[in-house]
């Protein structure tokens, strides 16, 4: 194994061959759920994504990290194929998803998502009932067992944290939530499906400590079943729960490593200078 | 280091500068209070020129029942008039009128600037005098009484009659009303109206089911003759079959004919004989007479009695009299079995199409332009849509119904022609782009991350779109259906193309087969209003009925409104957020 440049400069990764720009990260043993090789991404005319090579562990969390607008957020998006709801789009380069390349012609991007559950920046509950929109993910699967989908309700909603708060209320309103709880209803609609990755862009963003630490609680049990990719703007929640910590810097992918590695002996000036808080 | 006092100067200066060049003060047209008189004022304007309108229907339509007392006015010639005074007003008497005038009231004209005063008299006796209405000038006026033997009585035929009941005939001997009691020729005349309606009821529905079997038979022995010809084995015994029973209801019909004869017969042993205020008397079965009463005797509770008495035969009853007189009933059934249909029609219609063009269609420029189409439809004349309508729905498409599946009725059209059906999809065509333009806002208002969650959770676009976007998006595409329908349950002239008509004594739902007869032609309030107000025979006495129906209409797009918008505020509730 090569090691990364010290610099990691983006006009010599450019150059380089992909699979040569290999990280030193923690490993599971189960080799990579998601690699992206050589990824640009352009919202129209402006380049949002620059040449972003990394392996995502299979059964480890991974944490995006990066200062607002270098495009973790895109990044993670183009994991699930979200970003094919934008018109404009265009993207160069190669994701691939479990040995399939999500992005070749011809696949099944509905069976893709169907793997993946996902967790937006924003809480985005449904007009339908608390119940309803944990159990969605298995309604447009077809499952219509009510014993199963009250499992999988319960199962998931405790996942989350939530299920305390809202047992008795089930087939209320899901808007009649605060944000806070909204937002822990998306996470539970997120793994009540069981999917194998689990993408979250900021999940805690709107909660208290106290579910936060209990969102990260989930996080480290999921962690071994699932492949997590998080975002966050937290250094300590990275810190926390992450294996391998990615740093974005306008658009590009400037270190990547073993959380450890990253939050101690930072290679790159600039990912030193956010983790301490200089900048960003 | 500058010391206080330069400090000081330096600011006094800046001030000074300052108070040279700026204002800090607004000005008056920066304010903007003084249009605010003008955006108050036309708003205090709209508002009283519409509650001025509603306040004119509502009053008029709701004094309309209300019993009037019958003045027995005395002429300067001697000659009387009874009626009910309806309203007075002043005008100016002109050429020979005026100068056939005595000195004494040509002096009194001049006097007021040339001006007469007049009370219009609804006097009644149609078939007596050729007119409802008389005008009595004021100067003419000798005497006003109110006489309590007068009787208002509403016939079945030639409107009201004003005068004395002069003698009862109850089973062929005469009686005189003061005999009788007003309790007893009431409870004669009761006993009057249970006759005709039972006479009523043998030959309408009785008689009816047996004509419409006879009428099923033609039809079907005609469709054979047409399939088979007239040589066939099929036909002849058709033939056969049918004339068997044929023959069986022509026995049941002449049957039912004896027994509304039999009625008939002793019905016309209970006479009434009326005399107007001039002595003129008029022989009447018991049975024409809808509802009497002493005029001038009433105590309040009575004319409450008679005012709902007649609001419940407006309400339930067929129209007489040329839609004059009667009820409403058929009309007001057409009405909302139109609308209903039409919002049935339309809501998918345009909420498909809303769809295509927001969720599936390129968004470019075709699409662009079939926007702008759909927009400018909403601004076409509506009585184009209805000779559109005529064309296309009735001749064209109704022709080929009748041609496929109702040869044997050829040449009397059955879709062929205006119907309720065709009449509901004109209308659906004529409100088809407001539903359209509200469900794409609608459609457009939900938001991006709703839908985002929902293909994340692995749903196909379709799924997407059944369980999270339509059912956010439903509060608006309500909003649209009720303004769809308040301007289709107010529309008028396209129907009189396409179906409506003036009396349509066939209900469009009714107890034959199949039941619903979309073909039919049908009656609606707001040509009603029309046919009512500016068609009939005397539109003075149809104005009171012009103002019942109007509040009439209002009130049931109202009642079909406010349905409309609790269904969808329960929507919203279900949708709505605590969420800021
Ligand atoms: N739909 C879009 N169209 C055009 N540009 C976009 C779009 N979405 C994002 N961008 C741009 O792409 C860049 C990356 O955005 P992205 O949302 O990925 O940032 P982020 O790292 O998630 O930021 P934050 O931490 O604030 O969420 C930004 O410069 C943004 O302006
Ligand atoms: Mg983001």
């Amino acid at each position: 194994m090569t090691t990364a440049t010290r610099e990691a400069p983006a006009a010599q990764v450019k150059e380089s061959s992909t699979h040569s720009t290999v990280y030193h990260v923690a490993e599971s043993g189960l080799g990579a759920a998601i690699s992206i090789r050589d990824f640009n991404l352009f919202y129209g005319e402006s380049q949002a994504l620059y040449n972003v090579n990394m392996e995502m562990q299979r059964g480890m969390v991974t944490a995006l990290i990066g200062p607002s607008g270098c495009g973790k957020s895109t990044l993670l998006r183009s994991l699930n194929r979200m970003n094919d709801l934008i018109d404009n789009l265009s993207i160069k380069g190669k994701v691939v998803v479990h040995d399939n390349d999500i992005y070749a012609p011809g696949v099944d991007v509905i069976a893709l998502r169907k793997r993946m559950g996902m967790v937006f920046q924003k809480p985005n509950p449904f007009p339908k009932s608390i119940f309803e929109n944990v159990v969605y993910p298995l309604r447009v699967e077809g499952i219509s067992d009510k014993a199963m989908l009250e499992e999988a309700c319960e199962r998931a909603l405790k996942g989350s944290a939530l299920w305390n708060e809202v047992k008795d209320r089930l087939n209320e309103s899901a808007l009649g939530l605060s944000g806070g709880q909204q937002q822990r209803l998306c996470i539970a609609r997120a793994i009540a499906a069981e999917p194998e990755i689990l993408l979250m862009d900021e999940p805690c963003s709107a909660l208290d400590p106290i579910a936060t630490a209990k969102v990260e609680e989930l996080i480290t049990e999921l962690r071994g079943q699932f492949t997590i990719v998080i975002v966050t703007h937290s250094m300590q929640q990275a810190a926390r729960v992450s294996d391998n910590t990615a740093f974005m810097y306008l658009g590009k992918l400037i270190e990547y490593g073993a959380t450890d590695t990253i939050f101690t002996v930072p290679k790159d000036r600039r990912t030193e200078d956010y983790i301490t808080g200089r900048f960003g | 280091m500058s010391t206080i006092a330069e400090v000081q100067t330096r600011i006094m200066s800046k001030d000074k500068e300052a108070k040279a060049v700026r204002r800090y003060t607004a000005d008056l047209s920066a304010v903007g209070e003084p249009a605010l008189w003008g955006f108050g004022g036309a708003l205090a304007l709209g508002i009283i020129l519409i509650c001025g309108f509603l306040l004119a229907i509502f009053w008029n339509g709701i004094t309309t029942f209300w019993p009037k007392p019958i003045e027995i006015v005395t002429l300067a010639n001697g000659q009387m008039v009874a009626g009910e005074p309806s309203r007075e007003n002043l005008y100016r008497p002109e050429g020979a009128f005026l100068a056939s005038l005595s000195d004494a009231v040509k002096a009194d004209i001049e006097r007021n600037d040339g001006y007469a005063e007049r009370t219009l008299y609804r006097i009644g006796n149609y078939d007596l005098y050729n007119e409802d209405f008389r005008w009595v000038n004021a100067f003419d006026v000798q005497k006003v009484e109110r006489d309590p033997a007068f009787y208002y009585l509403e016939r079945q035929e030639w409107g009201p009659f004003i005068g004395r009941i002069k003698s009862v005939v109850v089973d062929g001997v005469e009686q005189s009303p003061e005999a009788l009691g007003l309790e007893g020729i009431r409870k004669e005349q009761q006993a009057a109206r249970e006759r005709f309606a039972e006479i009523r009821r043998i030959e309408r529905s009785d008689i009816g089911v047996i004509n419409h079997e006879i009428n099923q038979i033609r039809l079907e022995l005609r469709r054979i003759e047409l399939a088979e010809g007239l040589e066939s084995a099929a036909y002849r015994s058709a033939q056969a079959d049918a004339e068997l029973r044929l023959a069986e209801l022509q026995g049941d019909f002449d049957r039912l004919q004896g027994q509304a004869n039999d009625i008939k017969a002793k019905d016309a042993r209970y006479r009434i004989v009326l005399e107007d205020v001039n002595g003129t008397t008029k022989d009447t079965q018991l049975s024409q007479i809808v509802r009497f009463y002493p005029a001038n005797e009433l105590s309040v509770f009575e004319k409450v009695g008679v005012y709902f008495s007649r609001w419940g035969e407006f309400l339930s009853t067929e129209p007489r009299e040329a839609n004059t007189e009667g009820g409403i009933l058929p009309a007001i059934f057409g009405t909302v079995v139109m609308t209903l249909l039409m919002v049935v029609v339309v809501a998918p219609f345009g909420v498909i199409t809303a769809l295509y063009l927001r969720e599936y269609a390129k968004q470019g420029k075709l699409v662009a332009m079939v926007r702008i189409a759909v927009n400018n439809l909403a601004g076409v004349p509506s009585i184009v849509y209805g000779v559109f309508g005529l064309g296309f729905f009735a001749y064209t498409v109704g022709g080929s119904i009748d041609a496929l599946f109702f040869p044997e009725r050829l040449p009397n059209p059955t879709f062929g022609t205006g119907g309720i059906l065709w009449s509901a999809l004109t209308l659906a065509l004529l409100t088809v782009p407001v539903v359209i333009v509200a469900a794409e806002e609608a459609l457009s208002s939900v938001p991006r991350s709703i839908r985002e969650g929902s293909l994340a959770c692995g749903a196909s676009k379709w799924q997407t779109i059944r369980s999270v976007v339509l059912p956010h998006a439903m509060p608006g595409i309500m909003t649209g259906l009720i303004l769809a329908m308040a301007r289709g349950a107010g529309e008028v002239a396209p129907l009189m193309l396409v179906g409506v008509v003036k009396l349509a004594p066939e209900l469009p739902v009714d107890g034959f087969f199949p039941y619903i007869h979309l073909e039919r032609s049908f009656m609606h309030l707001g040509f009603h209003i029309f046919d009512v107000g500016f068609q009939s025979r005397n539109s003075e006495a149809g104005k009171p009925m012009v103002f019942v129906t109007t509040l009439l209409l209002l009130a049931l797009i109202v009642l079909m409104n406010s349905s409309a918008i609790y269904i969808r505020n329960r929507l919203k509730k279900k949708f709505a957020g605590s969420q800021f």
